[in-house]
């Protein structure tokens, strides 16, 4: 796909992205503490002393969370090092109780890698992974209880995070969408993130910056606390504007952090450059550094599951259109429900009735997939009665609207309100002369050259056999009878 | 009866065991030595009820037959070891009245053989320094006195608080930790013998940090037997603490007694700075011949970067603290002053919580890795830590243990030193290499100088290799006979 370039006043821009995408590893425990890393606990109901930073407590690695940042490395086609280090970032702030992070600075787990985005107009472009370190995440501090104090939770202090920077390979904002999109089926496939925006398991920071086509890099702002794909796209559309403004302007972009507000869809600026904290990294002296096996990481190699790009891949093999194998790939889940229902059906009518049928009765009743009240099975069930013409397809329809409501299975709907299709030739062959001798008229008209007038006696028929008359034994006896 | 609380840990578990007396006995008799030595300052916080408790359960086990290594020892525990319910400070107004949800590991283990706990001995602030003036809760008073003045002494630091209270006997062994000499140089100071043993060999989980990469616990006590039979107990592999090494703990106490003879015992001429007390030379002279006449092989050996060391070590020791102490923010735990906003809050929390040795290390530390000096302080100190670490790998290829005073010079006055920091830090000209090494290192008495002040050599051995060390140190105290008690203690006696 071409750049998609912004206008302005005085010519074309480009925009230049990159993303940083902060994943919480999925595990029971914290990274460096054995306190739950669960989601929606009573405030500081999962701290352990470490977590608090108490005097003298101690981190110590928990090996999931290793083995889950190798595994999500591995499923970025990226360069896992065998030799990373565990580095402080100090700074004060009540919701950071040691006054330092424990990340990764120098040496992350994990170095360059690669992904393929998959954009609207059914293009691929393949976007680049800087690195992926790990980090603990801080608490929360909570400013709306209290007219005068603030409040801290320290639920989240500890949490295991991976950090996923991106280079800045891209350039619209539905790229940058497409991106995080990938990324999240990427780590919901491998299991290593829940992937989910809205309980803050995945978080986005956005660097932007704006040059003319061609042109070196322009200055850029880092954009925080872009919490979901929709605010990822508003955020990086108001802040290419914005620069523009300013550039077109005359004016220079300073760099500096700025935060999205999420009421009004705006950016605006957080802490300048000249505000920026000195860290002051240096390895953490309670942590030895980390030293990977190669046994360890093939380990993890041989138990990587298909991922998207090579389950789309195969389902385009399998005779899929590529529109619909994204679609079904996007979600781990939703491919799963497909491949249980194409299991021994025809791929295609499979995938049609996955994404169309079940998407639009799931969308209409206002529910998600795992809520769906028709199994994968089921669904398989119904199409196999299509395949061996138990059913046509638009009782097929009838039958399904039944399993929507009922969950029943279909072969049973079907035998209670005896929807089998009718294929017997001297019972079709007994309705087709009934409605030729009913409308001599219209056979007349036929037989003037009207051809018309043949899908009238096909849906008479089919009327008069309640839809149950197989549609190619009825065309075929009507052709013999009209034809002579 | 006799006064128990003359006696080694050794001899006081055996009279245990033989019940000469009770495990409630010898911690009556140690609490009633405490209580009269209370001028001493030796303990932040008594736990006198607790040592009557634990010595009533230790009777119990020796009458069960179920005795621990340790059982019915009164020790005192370095106020920088968590005590779960019980106050740790680390010596800090920032911490004062902080009880601790938990137990260290190393105190655990004690408790787990028995020992029982008088009290949370004094320290350096944040056991930061070298003559344990900088404690918020008062300076400790070495028990030994100049025969030329009247002046109190310091007993060194930052264990000034364990090594007194094990000098004065009132308590039979104590808790220490060493980051670049706190528990050798006050053992010194005060007459006893202490040792840190190799970094990683006791867990650091449950002890306040002042650096990291070198805090290290060890026992203190009045003889090296004792010593062996303590960190017997102290050490090990916990899970809990990443940097601990996971090797089984010898049974140090049986190194007690060995013969010395074909042992290459190296002296380093590094070590021999100006500056030092001539007395001090000539009890190093006087250790070397000691080992001569017990068959050992004398080594002269070399450890160049030793005069880099200490600045080294200023460097690294502060950084890791500057970032260790940023969690007493008054947030969550210990002193809050409330100020305007959170900034304010900060600001007078951690000006009036911490001292002014404790703040300028904080400066400094902060200071050594900031962005356009972090290469020239911090990294270059982190590759010189590595050429001090290779220089001992070096002279381990010829000798199997270093033996070198241990301080420059005897217990100074309190008040002296103290006008530029420097000459205190210089103290631990002789420990520090060690540390930041990784090394074991022991001090052990040896000797007085012409003031009546107890002089102490140090013995440094391989990584892991206490045993040796502990063997050494046994030789050398059985030759040096060194029997003189501080004056305090004398005049009683009298």
């Amino acid at each position: 796909m071409a750049h998609a370039l912004l206008k302005g006043e005085t010519g074309d821009w480009e925009m230049v992205i990159g993303l940083e995408v902060h994943a919480q590893v999925l595990t029971k425990s914290k990274l460096f503490s054995g306190a739950s890393a669960d989601f929606g606990a009573a405030p500081n109901a999962q701290v352990s002393p470490i977590d608090a930073g108490m005097p003298g407590m101690l981190p110590v690695i928990n090996k999931l969370c290793i083995e889950k940042a190798v595994r999500t490395g591995l499923g970025l086609n990226a360069k896992i090092n065998m030799y990373s280090v565990f580095e402080r970032k100090n700074y004060f702030y009540p919701d950071l109780p040691q006054g330092y992070q424990i990340s990764q600075y120098q040496h992350p787990i994990v170095g360059e890698g690669i992904i393929e985005i998959d954009l609207p107009d059914g293009s691929i472009k393949k976007i680049g992974i800087e690195r992926l370190h790990l980090e603990q995440d801080a608490g929360k501090s909570l400013h709306d209880q209290h007219p005068s104090k603030s409040y801290v939770d320290l639920n989240r202090s500890g949490n295991p995070l991976m950090e996923i920077v991106s280079k800045p390979d891209m350039n619209s904002a539905e790229e940058a969408a497409a991106y995080v999109t990938k990324l999240r089926a990427i780590v919901r496939y491998l299991d290593t993130c829940d992937g989910n925006m809205d309980e803050g398991s995945m978080r986005c920071d956005v660097n932007l910056s704006m040059r003319r086509p061609g042109a070196p890099l322009g200055t850029r702002c880092e954009i925080k606390n872009v919490n979901s794909i929709r605010f990822v796209q508003q955020a990086i559309e108001y802040e290419a504007r914005r620069q523009i403004e300013v550039l077109e302007g005359g004016g220079k972009i300073t760099q500096e952090t700025r935060l999205f507000d999420t009421k009004n869809g705006t950016t605006r600026t957080m802490r300048s450059k000249e505000d920026a904290h000195d860290y002051r990294y240096f390895p953490d002296p309670d942590l030895l550094p980390l030293k990977l096996e190669q046994a360890f990481v093939d380990d993890i190699k041989k138990t990587l599951p298909e991922l998207p790009d090579a389950k789309k891949k195969r389902f385009i093999d399998m005779g899929l259109s590529p529109y619909d194998a994204s679609v079904l790939v996007a979600e781990k889940e939703r491919a799963d429900f497909y491949e249980k229902v194409a299991d021994n059906n025809d791929p295609k009518l499979a995938a049609n009735w996955v994404t169309t049928e079940l998407a639009g009765a799931l969308n209409k009743a206002g529910k998600a997939l795992h809520d769906s009240p028709i199994s994968a099975e089921k669904l398989g069930g119904l199409l196999k009665l299509i395949a061996d013409n138990t059913i046509s397809g638009k009782i097929a329809k009838e039958v399904f609207s039944e399993m929507f409501a009922t969950g029943k299975d279909a072969a049973k709907i079907v035998d209670e309100k005896g929807l089998k299709q009718v294929t017997d030739t001297g019972t079709i062959e007994k309705l087709v002369n009934e409605v030729l001798a009913e409308n001599p008229d219209k056979v007349a008209e036929y037989k003037a050259g009207k051809d018309k007038m043949f899908g009238f006696f096909v849906g008479q028929v089919l009327k008069r056999s309640g839809g149950k008359a197989n549609p190619a034994m009825v065309n075929d006896l009507l052709k013999a009878k009209l034809g002579s | 009866m006799k006064n128990l609380t003359t006696l080694t840990i050794k001899e006081a578990l055996i009279g245990l065991k033989k019940k000469e007396f009770t495990a409630v006995e010898l911690t009556e008799a140690h609490i009633k030595a405490a209580e009269a030595a209370r001028h001493l300052n030796c303990y932040i916080t008594e736990t006198f009820d607790l040592a009557r408790k634990q010595a009533k359960e230790s009777d119990a086990r020796y009458a069960k037959g179920t005795a621990g290594l340790l059982d019915g020892i009164p020790v005192a525990m370095k106020d920088l070891f968590c005590t779960e319910g019980i106050q740790t400070t680390a010596a800090s107004n920032i911490l004062k009245g902080f009880k601790p949800p938990y137990e260290s590991t190393v105190s655990a283990n004690l408790w787990r053989d028995g020992a029982t706990m008088l009290g949370k001995a004094n320290l350096d602030e944040f056991a930061m320094g070298s003559s344990n003036t900088t404690s918020a809760f008062g300076n400790v008073i070495n028990p030994w006195r100049s025969k030329n003045h009247d002046k109190p002494l310091v007993p060194g630091g930052s264990g000034g608080g364990s090594a007194a209270a094990v000098a004065a006997r009132i308590a039979m062994g104590a808790t220490g930790t060493d980051t670049g000499g706190s528990i050798r140089q006050p053992a010194a100071f005060c007459g006893i013998a202490g040792i840190k043993p190799t970094y990683g060999r006791c867990s650091r989980f449950g002890i306040v940090a002042f650096a990291s990469s070198l805090d290290q616990a060890g026992p203190t006590a009045r003889t090296s037997e004792d010593c062996a039979l303590m960190l017997q107990s102290m050490a090990g592999y916990d899970p809990k603490d990443s940097t601990s090494v996971n090797r089984p703990v010898p049974e140090y106490s049986k190194s007690i007694g060995q013969s010395v003879k074909g042992l290459k015992v190296g002296v380093p001429k590094e070590y021999r700075i100006d500056g030092t007390n001539p007395e001090i030379i000539k009890l190093w002279e006087k250790g070397v011949q000691m080992m001569k006449d017990a068959g050992a092989e004398i080594v002269d050996v070399s450890l160049p970067h030793t005069k880099y060391a200490l600045q080294t070590y200023y460097v690294i020791a502060p950084a890791e603290c500057s970032s260790n102490l940023a969690r007493y923010d008054g947030v969550r735990f210990g002193l809050r002053v409330e100020g305007d906003n959170l900034v304010d809050t900060y600001e007078k929390t951690r000006a009036e919580g911490f001292g002014k040795e404790v703040k300028r290390r904080i400066l400094i530390g902060t200071y050594v890795l900031s962005a356009g000096y972090y290469d020239a302080y911090y990294n270059k100190a982190r590759s010189v830590r590595k050429l001090i670490w290779q220089d001992f790998i070096n002279a381990y290829q010829k000798c199997d243990v270093l033996l070198t005073p241990t301080v420059p010079t005897p217990a100074f006055a309190i008040g002296e030193n103290m006008q530029d920091p420097v000459t205190m830090y210089l103290n631990d000209v002789f420990t520090i290499p060690a540390s930041m090494a990784g090394m074991p290192g022991m001090s052990l008495p040896v000797g007085l100088s012409s003031d009546g002040l107890p002089l102490g050599l140090q013995l440094l051995g391989k990584p892991f290799d206490e045993e040796t060390v502990f063997k050494v140190a046994h030789v050398i105290e059985k030759a040096a006979n060194f029997t003189a008690l501080p004056q305090s203690l004398m005049s009683k006696a009298a």
